[in-house]
Order: C-alpha cells, then sequence, then structure tokens
C-alpha cells in the first residue's frame, strides 16, 4: 500500500518537476537528458528480456538430469557472474569482432547487460525451483503429467511466487547497471547529462534531475512487481483452496 | 580468432600487472569507508528521533536507487566545483564507499534486527547496561547474518571498480583500455582483464566462505 502511495508522489512529483523544468533554466538541457532517457529505457527493456530468458534457462539448465546441459549452465553462471559488467561490454563490442561477429553497439549493450544479470537471475529461479516440495514432483508424475507439463502447470507457477520479489530487485540494479552503456559509444542518460555538463556546467541541476529520473524507473519497477506478487499468490491461493 | 602471445606477454602483460595494486587498493579503502559510513547511517536509520531516523532512510533510499556510474560523475564533476580538488583515484573510492555503505547500512540493520527482542529484554532484566549489552549480547548474535552480505559487497566493490575507468583512474580497466586504443587490439587486454577479474571472485567468494564458517562456528561455541 505504501508501495503504491510512493509511486503516486513519485509520478506528482516528477509532473511538477517537468512543468517546473518547461519555465526555467532547465529546458536548456532538459531535451537531451529526456532523448537520453528514452536510450536507457530501450536498452533496460531489450535487457530485461534477454535476461528473463537466460534466467529461466539457464536455472533450469542448472538442475537438469543432464550433466553436459548442467555444465554449460554452470559455466555461463559463473563466467558473467564472475568478471565485470564493464569488461563484458567491453568484450562484447571491441573482441568479439575479432572472432568474426560484430555488433551494433544497442546489441552489444542490451546482450551485455541482459547476459550478466541473466546469471544472476538464473540462481534465483534456480533456488525457486528447488524450493517446491519434492512431493509436488512426485503428485506431477504419479497423475502421469509428461515433464513439460509438470514444469508448465506445477512447478512453475508455485516457483514464481518466490521468484517474483528477488526478481523485481534485480531488475532495479539491472536499470541500474545500464548507465555503464556508454562505453559501447551508446548515449544513455548518464552520459547525456556528462555531455550537457560539459557544455553547460550546470553539475548540480543536471545530475538531480538524472538521479531523479534513476529513481523514478526503479521506483516504478517496484510498484510494478508488486502488483505481480499480488497476482502471482492469489492465483495460487485460488488452486489451492 | 588470432590471438597473439607474444603481444600478450611483450606489451599486454608488462602494462596490465603495474595496475593490478591501484584495482586492489580501491576495493580495500572503499569497502572500509562503506563499513564505518555504514554503521554511521544505520545508527541514524534507527535513531528514536524521527527528525533524524527518517530523512536518514529517505538517504539511503536514495542513494541505493540511483546508480553509482551517476553518483560518481555527479561527486567528480561538483567537488572540484565547490572547491575540493581530489584526485580521481580518492574521489572514485570516495563514491564506492559511500554507495556501498548505504548497501551496509541495511545489512547491518536487518542483522541488529533479528536478534529476538527477548535479547534485548534478557539484558535489561539482567542489569546490564548499553555498552555491555551490545557487546555481549546484540553484536555477537548478529554477525553470523551479517559477515556472509558484507563478504558479497566486498566482492561485489571489486567487480565494481572497472566503473573508475570512467573517470579516468588508472585501474585495469582503464589499461586495458588504453592498450586498446595505442595498438587497436584489444582481444588480449580485455580478455586478461576479464580473466583476472574471474579468478580474483572466484578466489574471493571461496575465503568469503571460509570465514563466514569461522564466524558462525565461533559464535556457537
Amino acid at each position: 500500500m505504501s508501495n503504491r502511495v510512493a509511486a503516486i508522489a513519485v509520478l506528482i512529483a516528477f509532473l511538477g518537476g517537468t512543468a517546473f523544468a518547461t519555465f526555467s533554466d532547465l529546458r536548456i538541457f532538459l531535451p537531451a537528458l529526456l532523448q537520453g532517457a528514452v536510450v536507457t529505457i530501450e536498452v533496460a527493456t531489450l535487457s530485461f528480456l534477454v535476461m528473463t530468458a537466460s534466467a529461466f534457462l539457464a536455472g533450469a539448465a542448472k538442475i537438469s538430469p543432464w550433466t553436459p546441459v548442467r555444465w554449460v549452465a554452470i559455466t555461463y553462471i559463473e563466467i558473467f557472474r564472475g568478471t565485470s559488467l564493464l569488461v563484458q561490454l567491453f568484450w562484447f563490442f571491441f573482441v568479439l569482432p575479432e572472432f568474426g561477429v560484430t555488433l551494433s553497439p544497442m546489441v552489444a549493450g542490451v546482450l551485455g547487460v541482459g547476459l550478466n544479470f541473466g546469471a544472476y537471475g538464473a540462481e534465483i529461479v534456480r533456488g525457486a525451483i528447488t524450493a517446491v516440495p519434492r512431493g509436488q514432483w512426485e503428485a506431477a508424475t504419479a497423475v502421469n503429467l509428461t515433464p513439460f507439463r509438470r514444469m508448465t502447470r506445477i512447478v512453475m507457477p508455485q516457483a514464481l511466487v518466490v521468484v517474483i520479489p528477488p526478481y523485481g530487485n534485480l531488475a532495479i540494479e539491472m536499470v541500474k547497471a545500464t548507465s555503464v552503456v556508454s562505453a559501447v559509444t551508446l548515449v544513455d542518460i548518464t552520459y547525456a547529462s556528462v555531455q550537457q555538463n560539459q557544455l553547460y556546467y550546470r553539475t548540480i541541476e543536471i545530475f538531480v534531475v538524472t538521479l531523479f529520473l534513476y529513481y523514478c524507473f526503479s521506483q516504478l519497477i517496484r510498484f510494478s512487481m508488486g502488483i505481480l506478487e499480488e497476482r502471482s499468490k492469489r492465483h495460487l491461493a485460488r488452486v489451492g483452496g | 580468432m588470432n590471438w597473439d602471445w607474444q603481444f600478450t606477454f611483450d606489451v599486454v602483460l608488462p602494462k596490465l600487472l603495474p595496475v593490478v595494486p591501484i584495482t586492489i587498493q580501491a576495493t580495500v579503502f572503499s569497502f572500509l569507508l562503506a563499513l564505518v559510513l555504514g554503521l554511521v547511517l544505520m545508527l541514524l536509520r534507527i535513531s528514536r528521533f524521527r527528525l533524524i531516523a527518517v530523512p536518514a532512510g529517505e538517504l539511503i533510499e536514495v542513494i541505493r536507487g540511483t546508480p553509482l556510474l551517476v553518483q560518481l560523475f555527479f561527486l567528480f564533476f561538483l567537488l572540484p566545483e565547490v572547491g575540493i580538488t581530489l584526485p580521481p583515484l580518492t574521489t572514485g573510492i570516495l563514491g564506492i564507499g559511500i554507495y556501498n555503505a548505504a548497501l551496509c547500512a541495511e545489512v547491518y540493520r536487518a542483522g541488529i534486527q533479528a536478534v529476538p527482542a527477548g535479547q534485548w529484554e534478557a539484558a535489561k532484566a539482567l542489569n546490564l547496561g548499553t555498552y555491555r549489552t551490545w557487546r555481549d549480547i546484540i553484536i555477537p548474535q548478529s554477525l553470523p547474518p551479517i559477515v556472509p552480505a558484507l563478504g558479497n559487497y566486498l566482492i561485489g566493490i571489486f567487480k565494481e571498480t572497472p566503473l573508475l575507468s570512467f573517470l579516468a583512474v588508472g585501474e585495469l580497466m582503464h589499461a586495458s583500455k588504453l592498450i586498446g586504443s595505442e595498438y587497436y587490439r584489444f582481444t588480449e587486454a580485455v580478455t586478461l582483464a576479464g580473466v583476472f577479474f574471474l579468478v580474483m571472485s572466484l578466489a574471493a567468494a571461496v575465503l568469503v566462505r571460509m570465514v563466514e564458517t569461522r564466524v558462525s562456528r565461533s559464535i556457537l561455541r
């Protein structure tokens, strides 16, 4: 509930801030910052898709009965969690062309952020799947469900309830981490604010606006994850009761 | 694929190895700053006066809810404007330290609040003073959940140090970027930087696990 109040307050503050910005000096640099914000939102949205796909694939693969599949998942998770996001972005953008794969800045940025956070997400998914009681698996087998249906109809709906809260936090971390994509020449809001600062030397205004936009973005995710969490629980209660 | 071993040994390693201490220095000092500042933030946060506790809580939220890189840039540009000129490395340590202090504050708070209320009451019933209550009752019991979390933040800080390359701090990532732009060969330098981070964080993870078992053992005994 307090989540909702916070989100509404943030929204009002944001609209008020935008109105204020139009009528003051802020309008000099705000367009450039907002343009950067659009790039940030693009990267974050696409990265979220990549992250979710790789988190669920690798999370499920890590507890697969086939050893080779498990090893691939473990290697992926350890490499992407063990090295820095910035190193990975550089690697995707500057080293992969040496191997004959040239990625556009956007693709490199999205793949870098998405795969990095997918590795963290995989651990969350794996933990949630293993937290589903053994009896649920056995019962699904006993009523003759195929492994695929057992996963999608029995295990996953219960695992999702556990996944959503930490996954929301991870998504917020991911949005914050997109601030490094200027390393692969993308002009996101962080880089836009550095550029505007070098042009106008209005450090406090520019960076307060940027920090505020990021803060709004993460509160928005927190808010929508709260809704999603309630939903997933309602579904579970209906099935159980 | 063309990996040039000669280039690796003649050019890349001699340039990367000397900057390893800078990465480690940045990690250690940021971590120490985060530990101390986090404690201060936590004490403000659990203060009995709402006028202190509420703003401290909001400050922690804002620091946690915004990207470290933006905060680093903010400090980097703001400090000279208000007349404080620091070397980029110090600014970077300050930035990483403040960011992680906000995270540590929450870890401390969670650890202390996990101590059952009965422990406080029992300490009061036994007529222990504030100092003895904290030293002998509360802190020892709150350590087991705190230590592994702090260890993870240490590894996290280590992986955040490449951000300092944005401030032109001559750490590992910056050095490999320079090699890349000087020779127009990124493969060896960036890959080696990656391998270094991988090895170090795997080693650190093992170390953290060791400290963790030792702490929980010494508490149980």
